[in-house]
């Protein structure tokens, strides 16, 4: 078992090991793994007493959760009513097609998982990417591949 | 930081409360009030604090002038944005290269820099003060106006502008049936969407049968476009809880959540920090300043679902549960939250609040029209330069926020519609532009008020593309439990989107009047009932719209890519080779000082080049 199960355990400890917390263990185990893994969601089903299909009908019904191990910097691009007048749609083809893979899924080299947000709540400054927690303004077609090689760089 | 100590009784509160007013009159220092809330970040705000700082200790000012971290000013398009008082004098956009000469020049020398002065966009005069500058002039800044004065993070700063004092006024002189009655009696309507009257909600959840009871904050602002709740979370957390706890005075509730959204940090961070503090000095927990009323309040971090800012779907998410909205009645006021009578308050109303107890019920209800009282903040976005949370009284007109405080559309392009409300609300065309804005009105020109979304639209947005936006968001977040919304949604969107593809039918306009109809009578939460909004309104108010795009096969506004083409117009191309560069698919050929070439062949219509090109030498059409 490549998850530490001991991890786990102590994120249920943290909410005394109550089923009405499971959003929040759910949120603990990502922050952790970054996705949730499928032993993880084994030990907090035998754990907690609550099926793994319910378990699953939770992590699939939010969007902040992820079954599959995600990339090494997240870019999130904004597709609120503000971002999609001022072009967000455009900048979002762009990272596709910059980085080669549909919104939703993990770069091959797992380097970038593209996603989007319904808002990030910064309408003035739209379209907005957010890379890795960082926020990027007014971004336009050509200021993605820059905004791409910041992080590419980042790693060696 | 200050010293957070304890507070043991309501008397011992109002004479923190009162030093802590006396201590912010007597400062000496002259203070730079840094924007820095989320936008502010983005915008490098924190690297022009951390510049004035520096400034600060090298020219040996610290007993002399003061930099305080605040949250959101409102004024989201003059980022970052520092207001220096006694100076009273208001600096945009700065940079770090900037903080030289705003403590050398504005500080010590009392010189104003004219380069970092707002200009108004229509008479192009530089404006020193903020309350001089028309995107503030019509605005009545009740809820929001002291985000620009304190630190966020510390809770004698809000004191200071006599923050808590509504709750010590209470707590010494009002029983909670008298609390509910000025609830009552100021009219306040729920600022979430709905607009159900705040005193009525308090009122059921304190008569109903069950105990114990709860109170929820509703943090999940989730309609695109909104984000005045972030904004008052960041940049002023304990007005929000100040009105929790007076809320849960008058109910009797003695536990409570604060629902947020993922998506917000440093909201999260600040509300944290905000309720640690007010645990700390005994404003929250056990026998609260002495007396027998007791509230525990825990934070519930959302998992991205729009549908839980619906309040039964937001109940089951903190339960731990799929977010799925029940049938109501029971109100979560007779049956909520672990089945007990649950008040559900959004984030707006609750800092509403304590501002109705200061100022008294009679005060905030003579502002505003007949039926809705106070002041509503809007998040004024889109195609607008002023961007900005504005907050004004109900009853002003849609002109006033949109060119009065909004300063007009910009480059000089025509307005086209301002959508409120968000996925539930509706566009509204310039014929609506004098429309008083309350929950009334708006309802009945086909939007509704929402929780504050405005949208500006101006002639290069594509009124089906917008409805198609919409349909799309919707379809993904319908949580699936009501057939009508789940295949509705996804229907209508597939029909609006044929229509931006070309191939779009006459008829069509009827099949998604009936299926709007249709999602709307069989949905169970307000999601599907106001699904079809964004539809029906634009279908009512440009229907030509939609004709050129079924007829004419053409998209006036040059959005929807299958009916436009890129190209380039030779009179105006210099032949700079900007555009060749940035073309993914090497569609465009061309030499320096060259009429360049596009190939429509390749062309796959991302715009690019039309983004990167100085001399108006592309053409959407």
């Amino acid at each position: 078992m490549n998850v530490e199960t001991h991890k786990v355990k102590t994120f249920m400890q943290k909410h005394d090991n109550q089923k009405r917390a499971l959003i929040s263990i759910l949120q603990d185990i990502q922050a952790e793994f970054n996705y949730l893994p499928k032993e993880a969601l084994q030990v907090v089903a035998e754990t907690l007493e609550i099926p793994l299909i319910h378990i699953i009908g939770v992590a699939t019904f939010y969007r902040s959760f992820s079954l599959e191990p995600r990339g090494e910097h997240q870019a999130t691009v904004c597709m609120g009513t503000a971002c999609h007048v001022r072009g967000g749609p455009k900048i979002l083809e762009e990272f596709e097609r910059r980085l080669g893979v549909e919104s939703g899924t993990t770069t091959e080299d797992g380097q970038f998982t593209l996603e989007t947000v319904a808002c990030l709540g910064c309408c003035a400054i739209g379209p907005v990417v957010v890379v890795d927690g960082d926020y990027h303004a007014q971004t336009s077609i050509r200021k993605v591949e820059s905004i791409i090689k910041k992080y590419k760089r980042k790693k060696s | 930081m200050k010293e957070i100590k304890k507070i043991n009784s309501i008397e011992e509160l109002k004479s923190t409360i009162k030093d802590q007013t006396l201590f912010r009159q007597a400062e000496q220092k002259a203070v730079l009030f840094v924007s820095a809330g989320t936008c502010g970040q983005a915008r490098g705000s924190l690297k022009v604090i951390e510049a004035l700082e520096k400034e600060i200790t090298a020219q040996n000012l610290k007993e002399k002038v003061l930099v305080k971290v605040t949250g959101c000013h409102g004024f989201c398009e003059a980022e970052p944005n520092i207001i220096i008082q006694p100076h009273n004098i208001f600096y945009q956009h700065v940079e770090p290269k900037h903080a030289k000469d705003i403590i050398s020049e504005t500080i010590l020398n009392n010189t104003v820099i004219d380069a970092l002065l707002y200009t108004d966009p229509i008479s192009k005069d530089s404006i020193p003060k903020e309350a001089d500058i028309g995107f503030y002039k019509k605005q009545k800044r009740i809820v929001m106006g002291d985000n620009a004065l304190i630190d966020p993070t510390d809770i004698l700063d809000y004191m200071s502008v006599n923050g808590y004092s509504s709750l010590s006024k209470i707590l010494d002189e009002k029983t909670p049936e008298a609390v509910i009655e000025t609830m009552q009696k100021s009219g306040l309507r729920g600022r979430g969407g709905a607009g159900f009257p705040t005193g009525k909600k308090w009122a059921f959840s304190r008569q109903a049968k069950g105990n114990p009871k709860y109170i929820i904050c509703n943090a999940d602002e989730g309609d695109p476009g909104a984000y005045m709740d972030r904004s008052l979370m960041e940049g002023n957390p304990h007005r929000v809880l100040e009105g929790m706890i007076i809320g849960a005075y008058a109910i009797g509730a003695e536990e409570g959540y604060i629902y947020i959204r993922d998506e917000y940090p440093l909201a999260l961070q600040n509300i944290t920090k905000a309720l640690e503090s007010a645990e700390q000095m005994g404003l929250l927990g056990k026998n609260i300043l002495g007396t027998d009323f007791n509230l525990q309040l825990h934070i519930s971090k959302g998992a991205g679902a729009f549908v839980c800012g619906e309040e039964t779907a937001l109940i089951a998410s903190i339960e731990g549960k799929i977010g799925e909205p029940r049938q109501r009645p029971p109100y979560p006021a007779v049956r909520g939250l672990w089945k007990r009578p649950t008040n559900i308050n959004n984030v707006e109303t609750w800092a509403t609040v304590p501002v109705i107890f200061a100022n008294g019920a009679d005060w905030f209800s003579n502002i505003g029209t007949d039926g809705s009282k106070g002041t509503k903040i809007f998040s004024l976005v889109g195609k607008i330069n002023n961007t900005g949370l504005v907050e004004v009284p109900m009853g002003i007109t849609l002109r006033e926020v949109i060119y009065d405080i909004g300063g007009g559309i910009p480059e000089g392009k025509e307005f086209k519609a301002v959508q409120t409300g968000g996925p539930s609300g509706g566009c509204l065309p310039k014929e609506h532009l004098d429309l008083p804005i309350d929950y009334d009105s708006l309802f009945q020109a086909g939007s509704i008020m929402g929780s504050g979304g405005m949208i500006v639209m101006d002639e290069n947005t594509c009124m089906v593309d917008v409805a198609k936006y919409f349909l799309n968001f919707l379809r993904d977040e319908s949580c699936g439990k009501c057939l009508s919304c789940r295949e509705g949604t996804q229907r209508m969107w597939e029909i609006v989107s044929s229509i931006t593809e070309g191939s779009g039918k006459d008829s069509d306009l009827d099949l998604l009047g009936q299926l709007a109809n249709a999602v709307k009578d069989a949905s169970m939460c307000a999601l599907g009932q106001t699904a079809a909004n964004p539809v029906l309104s634009t279908i009512r108010y440009f229907k030509d719209e939609y004709l050129a795009h079924i007829r004419d096969n053409k998209c006036p506004a040059a959005v929807c890519k299958d009916l436009i083409q890129y190209s380039i117009i030779s009179e105006n191309c210099t032949g700079c080779l900007a555009c060749i560069k940035p073309c993914p698919q090497v569609a465009i050929k061309g030499e320096l000082k060259q009429i360049h070439i596009l190939d429509q062949n390749k062309c796959i219509k991302c715009g690019a080049c039309f983004e990167v090109c100085n001399f108006n030498a592309i053409n959407v059409e």
